[in-house]
């Protein structure tokens, strides 16, 4: 894991000591709130519907336990005993007073976090796959240049009051774990044909009220170029990109209003002034990045621990078979800790199970930790033969819920319990779909299928790339949720498309049970997912089961 | 024709803890909306909204939101004030937790 040096201390020290003045400056009256405004989110303080938010980064989603262990202590010293991983790879406490602000900040940067650019007109926290550095089907580990891009766009100058955010995703393996067709901007690690490794480089995705699915810009750019070519790529939308609307000012719309092939050409350009600034310092960086991120001294055990307690506890046999993900070690396993109890809020945590997870990592897994934007803890490397005990304390931690992909997996946003923007609640909604299917125990049946809901048009909680996606919004005074279907979050990636009329609170849940059922029915066998019929059948049956007085109207 | 004024409490969020805030008749803050003004006349809601916005070392995000007379002094017209004025649906947090007398 990358370890701050004196420059990166020095840097968030002063930082941090400029904001505690501000701070200051605000708590005093010296600056009024248009002033500050703009100076909180710059370090990711937020002030919702409750209280103040503060979101902090958890760059490329990788933490130590260490790191763990001070997320756990903000919870409880400065919040409410809990914190809430987000889509986004960062983690929000929701009610912090101001006046605390800066010592949570003081108290982060002593293991090397911090809450710059989570929010602003900037480049945000940069987002991986979570099974980075470990999964079977990578290429290549993509924290390194993540750290690198984290490093280069944190105060870049250029790119400090641009028209609106900036969104980065990197993946180095096969499969795409990192929504990278949704991001502003996507590096995906890949080979050319001289067996060279290097970055296409995808632009304008996005989701939102706008959802546009990212295009190609490059299908190579060498290793040595591709910070240049992402400067250049920011440089092209900052200049050209629409400041006249908010709602268009995102690249997805510069790429749609221009066409790929010109932001193609006007990116070349630019590259060819940007890349002689560079000088290569970029790259011996990359390499001392390079070195923290040195694969774990991975052991040669058997896995003799795991295979029995495989063949004896059902319990642990289906959380293997839902929870645990290919490593590419021999005998080692990446472990996914569900933070989706059925009837708990998706993605969140109390200081105690993140406690608990660290002393995790800390004794089975290397010290390292992943958030997953899709609101879930990993355990990276762990060996099979630790997986007994690891269940074990996930059980007396209350985190053993084997649900992994399932449809009570759910991604769901803060909505209108805690966001100022938010038209309708979905944690809520979250919270009733995965008791119900509790209930029915259809849970391990239906398979894998990802219900995805946003309390707003914004979609934080990725509805549109969800297999079932809900939108809660605001209608005529009451909450409303509209479905969409056949969305899909990987290289694959698709928006769904609406399925018809919205339904009130008190009919979303047994809308998407009738749904579900019906996929049951709908099916040619238990091998084809939601979403594989969906593909093959089309909306018109899923519809029928969504709204079936329309259908019995009809006949 | 314009539209007919319906009645509004000022509401804003308490600087240092962010917490949903109400002005009373008094021209004080309040944590309960059922101690707020509730204001019937435009012109005297929107003074007093522009002189509890000035109020910046107290308060943030002044504005005027829709409210009904209940039997217990104010009440919510839209559930977003509502949760505003009890606090999130998934935890008994925010307001809710406080006792009326500790607030």
């Amino acid at each position: 894991m990358y370890q701050y040096n004196d420059f990166d201390a020095a840097f968030l020290a002063e930082r941090n000591r400029q904001f505690r003045g501000q701070v200051n400056r605000r708590i005093s009256g010296a600056l009024t709130e248009d002033e500050f405004k703009p100076l909180r989110l710059m370090n990711g303080l937020y002030l919702q519907l409750h209280a103040y938010m503060l979101r902090v980064a958890i760059p490329y989603g990788t933490l130590s336990s260490a790191q763990m262990d001070k997320l756990a202590l903000l919870a409880e010293k400065w919040d409410k005993g809990y914190g809430h991983f987000t889509t986004r790879q960062n983690i929000q406490y929701n009610w912090p007073k101001l006046a605390d602000v800066p010592d949570m900040l003081d108290a982060l940067a002593e293991v090397n976090l911090h809450a710059i650019q989570t929010s602003g007109n900037t480049i945000r926290n940069v987002t991986a796959d979570h099974f980075a550095g470990a999964a079977a089907d990578e290429l290549v580990d993509p924290r390194p240049i993540a750290e690198l891009i984290r490093q280069w766009s944190t105060d870049h100058p250029e790119f400090q009051f641009m028209g609106r955010k900036f969104k980065i995703a990197v993946s180095g393996a096969e499969n795409d774990r990192a929504v990278l067709k949704a991001h502003d901007l996507a590096v995906r690690m890949v080979k050319n044909d001289a067996g060279e490794i290097g970055y296409q480089v995808l632009v304008g995705g996005g989701l939102g009220r706008t959802p546009m699915i990212g295009k190609v810009l490059s299908d190579f750019v060498s290793k040595e170029d591709l910070l240049p070519y992402i400067e250049a790529t920011v440089s092209v939308w900052n200049q050209i990109g629409r400041r006249d609307n908010k709602y268009k000012a995102r690249i997805k719309t510069t790429v749609h209003e221009h066409g790929i092939d010109d932001i193609r050409a006007r990116v070349e350009e630019r590259f060819a002034l940007v890349k002689k600034t560079f000088g290569g310092y970029d790259q011996v960086l990359l390499k001392e990045i390079e070195e923290h991120f040195a694969a774990p001294a991975f052991r040669n055990a058997p896995t003799t621990e795991f295979d029995s307690a495989y063949d004896a506890n059902p319990a642990f046999r289906s959380w293997a078979d839902t929870n645990l993900s290919d490593h590419r070690a021999p005998g080692y396993a990446i472990v996914t800790i569900s933070i989706k109890k059925h009837g708990d809020t998706p993605g969140d945590a109390t200081a105690d199970q993140m406690r608990v997870m660290a002393d995790l990592a800390r004794q089975y897994g290397h010290d390292e930790l992943r958030i997953s934007h899709e609101q879930n803890v990993i355990l990276p490397h762990v060996h099979k033969s630790d997986l007994p005990a690891i269940y074990a304390a996930l059980r007396d931690a209350d985190l053993h819920t084997a649900n992994i992909g399932l449809v009570s997996d759910i991604i769901a946003c803060p909505g209108m319990d805690y966001c100022a923007l938010a038209t309708a609640r979905s944690i809520p909604v979250a919270q009733q779909i995965a008791t119900r299917f509790d209930e029915l125990k259809l849970e391990h049946d239906i398979g894998h299928l990802q219900i995805k809901i946003s309390g707003c048009i914004n979609a934080c909680g990725h509805h549109h790339v969800g297999h079932i996606g809900i939108l809660g919004l605001d209608r005529a005074g009451v909450e409303n949720y509209q479905i969409t279907l056949g969305g899909d979050a990987t290289f694959d990636a698709a928006i769904g498309q609406r399925a018809g009329p919205g339904f009130a609170y008190d009919e979303i849940v047994p809308a998407i049970e009738r749904l579900v059922l019906g996929y049951l029915e709908l099916r040619t066998d238990a091998s084809e997912t939601f979403l594989a019929a969906y593909k093959r059948l089309g909306m018109a049956p899923f519809k029928a089961y969504l709204y079936p007085e329309a259908q019995a109207n009809a006949a | 024709m314009p539209r007919a004024f319906t009645p509004k409490v000022i509401t804003a969020n308490a600087l240092l803890e962010g917490d949903v805030i109400y002005l009373t008749a008094q021209d004080t803050w309040t944590r309960d909306l059922s101690e707020a003004a509730l204001l019937t006349d435009e012109a005297d809601a929107q003074l007093r909204l522009l002189d509890a916005a000035k109020q910046v070392d107290l308060v943030v995000g002044v504005y005027l939101a829709d409210a009904v007379a209940g039997e217990n002094g104010p009440e919510p017209t839209h559930f977003r004030e509502e949760f505003r004025r009890t606090g999130p649906s998934n935890y008994f947090h925010g307001k809710q937790e406080l006792s009326p007398s500790s607030v």
